[in-house]
C-alpha cells in the first residue's frame, strides 16, 4: 500500500482533488466532512492522507508518505537533494512566484547589483545591515548569495510581508505573489532580475519511503493512468 | 564527496591537542577557555546572513544564539572585554560547522590555535605564527600554500576614479563572481540606467522621485536622490583603463615558490607605485620567515589564496593542506584579520592560526 498525502483544506485541496479526478483518480474523504482520512477509486493500492500542506515536505523527506502534493516553493525551501524528494509531475494550477521587491520609490535599484549598491549606502547611512522580510529563507539566501549582495539581514515575516516596508520592520522583501496587486497596494515593486522561483503545485515522489514490488507496481499504474490523460 | 574523518582513540586526540597546546605556551601564550555559544547578532552582523548557512543556530524564545563555528570571534572578544593592549592566546575546543551539501565531514571537529593580538611588527607576528605550526607539522605529508590578501587590497587602492569603485570592490574581494562582473562594469560602464538619467536630466531628480509612488520605508528621499546624483555622476566617468584592470589580474594571477613571487612582487612594485607598501610589507615578512629558518623555496604562493574559504582575513593567509588527501580538511590555516577587530570597535593589529589536530591524526594514520 503506498500513501498519497495532500492538502487538508483550502483551494489547493480542491484543485488537486479536480486535478486527480480529470485523469480517473477519485479522492474523497471518508465518513464525515471533517475527518481527515480519505479513500482512492480507480487505483488500487493507493491510500489517502490528508495534512496541513506545510508539513508534506517534511513527512516525504521522512519516508512516511510515498507521495505527495505540495508547492515547489516549500520542497526548494525545506529540503535538499539529500532528501530524496523527486518531481513526479507539474500539476498546472497553484502558480506562485517567489520574488524580491522594494519600493517603487527607489527609482535607482531595479537590478539585484543595485540592491547591494544599497544595501552598503543603507548600513553606512543607518548603522544596520538592510532588512529583507521573509518566510523563504534558504532561498533567499542562496539567491543573495548567488547575485553576490552583501550587507543585508533576513528578517522573519510568517504573513502580511508586503506591509513589513510601510511598518518599517524591513526596507524590503523576498515573498510569493501570484499577481503583483497586494504588492502594488503596498507600494512595492519587483526586481526586473529577482525572480527567485517559479512555482507551481506538484505531485512529488520519496525515496526514503518503503517502496516493495507491489507499491513499485502501483506506482508505475498511477503514473500510467496521469499521463494517458 | 568527501570521506568522514577516521575514527581514533580519544587518547590520541588528547595527546596531539597537547603537543600543541605545548608548543603555544612555549611561545609565551596564555591558556583560555571560550564559551561555546556565541551572540548571533554579532556573528551576523561580522559576517552576514551566509554564516547561517555555516554555523548551528540555538533559539532561546524569540533571541538566537550560534555554536562556534570558529575560535577567532570568541578570543577576540575576550581580549577587548578584559581590556588589554597587546596579549597572545592557546586555546583548544570543538568547533561546530554544517556539513555542506553532500559532503559527510562531522558537524563537530576540534580545533586548538593561537592568536597573537596587538603585536605591532606585523611582519614578525605573521612569521612567528606560521613557524610554530609549520614546525609542528613539517614532518607530516603537507604542502603549503601561502596568500596576500594586502597586496591584492593594495592593486585595488590603486585604481583611479570615484571612491565608490574602490569601495565596491573592496566588499566583494570575498566573492570572486561579483567581483569579476564589477570589474567589467568599470572597464566598459553599461548604459542600463539610460532612461532613469534622461528623465532625471529633463525634469530633476526629486520631481522623478515625487511621481514615483508613496514614499514608503526606512530608506529616505534624500538617499535615493543621493544615490541618483552618484549615477548620474558614474555616466559621465571615463572606464576604468585597462591597465589599472590589468594591474588586479596580474596580482590574483601570481603564482610559484615565495622566492619566485618575490621577485614578480618587486617588479610590479617598480611598475605600479601604488603597491610599494604592500610589497615592502611583503618583502619584510619574507626576511622575517627567512629568521625563522623556514625554507621558502618550499613554500607556494597563490594570488588568490584565502578568497573563498578565509573569509575575513585580509594580508598574509597560509593553508596547510594534506598532500595527496584531497578528502581531508585543511590540517592547519591562519592569517592577519585586522579587518575583523576594526569591525569589532578596536583597531589591534592581529594574526593566528588553528591546527585540526583531527586531520593531522587522519593524515598520519593513512600514510
Amino acid at each position: 500500500m503506498i500513501t498519497l498525502g495532500i492538502p487538508s483544506k483550502g483551494r489547493l485541496q480542491e484543485e488537486t482533488v479536480a486535478w486527480f479526478a480529470s485523469r480517473g483518480v477519485t479522492l474523497a474523504r471518508t465518513g464525515h466532512g471533517r475527518e481527515y482520512a480519505g479513500a482512492v477509486r480507480g487505483i488500487d493500492g493507493l491510500e489517502l492522507v490528508l495534512l496541513s500542506a506545510g508539513e508534506i515536505p517534511r513527512e516525504l523527506a521522512l519516508g512516511r508518505l510515498h507521495l505527495g502534493v505540495t508547492g515547489q516553493d516549500l520542497i526548494a525551501e525545506h529540503l535538499t537533494a539529500a532528501d530524496g524528494v523527486e518531481r513526479v509531475r507539474p500539476m498546472g494550477f497553484g502558480h506562485a512566484d517567489l520574488v524580491v521587491a522594494v519600493p517603487k520609490t527607489w527609482i535607482d535599484c531595479d537590478t539585484m547589483d543595485d540592491l547591494d549598491a544599497v544595501a552598503a549606502a543603507f548600513r553606512l547611512a543607518h548603522g544596520h545591515r538592510l532588512r529583507v522580510a521573509t518566510k523563504y529563507h534558504e532561498l533567499t539566501r542562496r539567491f543573495f548569495a548567488r547575485h553576490g549582495v552583501a550587507d543585508y539581514r533576513l528578517v522573519d515575516s510568517q504573513g502580511a510581508t508586503e506591509g513589513t516596508v510601510t511598518n518599517r520592520t524591513a526596507e524590503a522583501i523576498a515573498d510569493i505573489t501570484t499577481t503583483g496587486t497586494t504588492l502594488d497596494a503596498n507600494h512595492l515593486k519587483v526586481l526586473s532580475d529577482g525572480l527567485i522561483l517559479a512555482s507551481e503545485a506538484t505531485l512529488f515522489r520519496a525515496r526514503r519511503a518503503e517502496w516493495s514490488s507491489d507499491d513499485e507496481a502501483t506506482f508505475d499504474a498511477l503514473v500510467h493512468q496521469l499521463e494517458a490523460a | 564527496m568527501t570521506a568522514p574523518l577516521r575514527p581514533f582513540p580519544l587518547a590520541d586526540r588528547e595527546a596531539r591537542v597537547a603537543r600543541i597546546m605545548a608548543a603555544f605556551r612555549g611561545a609565551g601564550a596564555e591558556t583560555i577557555a571560550l564559551e561555546a555559544l556565541q551572540p548571533a547578532e554579532l556573528l551576523l552582523d561580522l559576517y552576514g546572513e551566509d554564516i547561517r548557512a555555516r554555523a548551528y543556530v540555538v533559539r532561546e524564545g524569540f533571541r538566537e544564539r550560534m555554536l562556534r563555528p570558529d575560535f577567532t570571534v570568541p578570543v577576540v572578544r575576550h581580549h577587548i572585554a578584559a581590556g588589554r593592549a597587546s596579549a597572545r592566546y592557546a586555546y583548544q575546543g570543538p568547533v561546530w560547522r554544517r556539513p555542506s551539501e553532500g559532503s559527510d565531514r562531522p558537524a563537530e571537529s576540534w580545533q586548538a590555535g593561537i592568536e597573537i593580538l596587538g603585536s605591532e611588527d606585523r611582519a614578525a607576528a605573521d612569521a612567528e605564527v606560521f613557524a610554530l605550526i609549520h614546525t609542528l607539522l613539517r614532518d607530516a605529508p603537507i604542502t603549503v600554500a601561502t596568500g596576500d590578501l594586502a597586496l591584492l587590497r593594495a592593486a585595488i587602492g590603486g585604481l583611479s576614479g570615484p571612491e565608490t569603485r574602490r569601495q565596491a570592490l573592496l566588499r566583494h574581494i570575498w566573492r570572486p563572481e561579483r567581483f569579476q562582473r564589477l570589474l567589467g562594469q568599470f572597464a566598459s560602464p553599461a548604459t542600463a540606467k539610460r532612461a532613469l538619467l534622461e528623465r532625471v536630466d529633463a525634469e530633476g531628480g526629486a520631481a522623478v522621485l515625487a511621481a514615483s509612488g508613496k514614499p514608503v520605508g526606512l530608506r529616505s528621499a534624500e538617499e535615493i536622490l543621493l544615490r541618483v546624483g552618484t549615477l548620474v555622476q558614474d555616466a559621465t566617468l571615463p572606464p576604468v583603463p585597462e591597465a589599472e584592470i590589468a594591474v588586479i589580474r596580474r596580482v590574483l594571477a601570481l603564482s610559484g615558490s615565495l622566492p619566485a613571487v618575490a621577485r614578480d612582487v618587486e617588479r610590479l612594485a617598480d611598475e605600479v607605485p601604488a603597491l610599494s607598501p604592500a610589497a615592502l610589507d611583503f618583502a619584510a615578512r619574507l626576511s622575517a620567515l627567512d629568521a625563522f629558518g623556514i625554507d621558502l623555496e618550499t613554500l607556494a604562493f597563490e594570488g588568490s589564496f584565502g578568497r573563498t574559504t578565509l573569509e575575513y582575513y585580509d594580508g598574509f593567509v597560509f593553508g596547510i593542506l594534506a598532500r595527496d588527501r584531497q578528502d581531508l580538511p585543511l590540517i592547519a590555516s591562519g592569517g592577519r584579520y585586522d579587518a575583523l577587530t576594526e569591525a569589532l570597535g578596536t583597531d589591534l593589529p592581529a594574526t593566528g592560526a588553528v591546527v585540526r589536530p583531527e586531520a593531522w591524526l587522519a593524515l598520519e594514520a593513512g600514510r
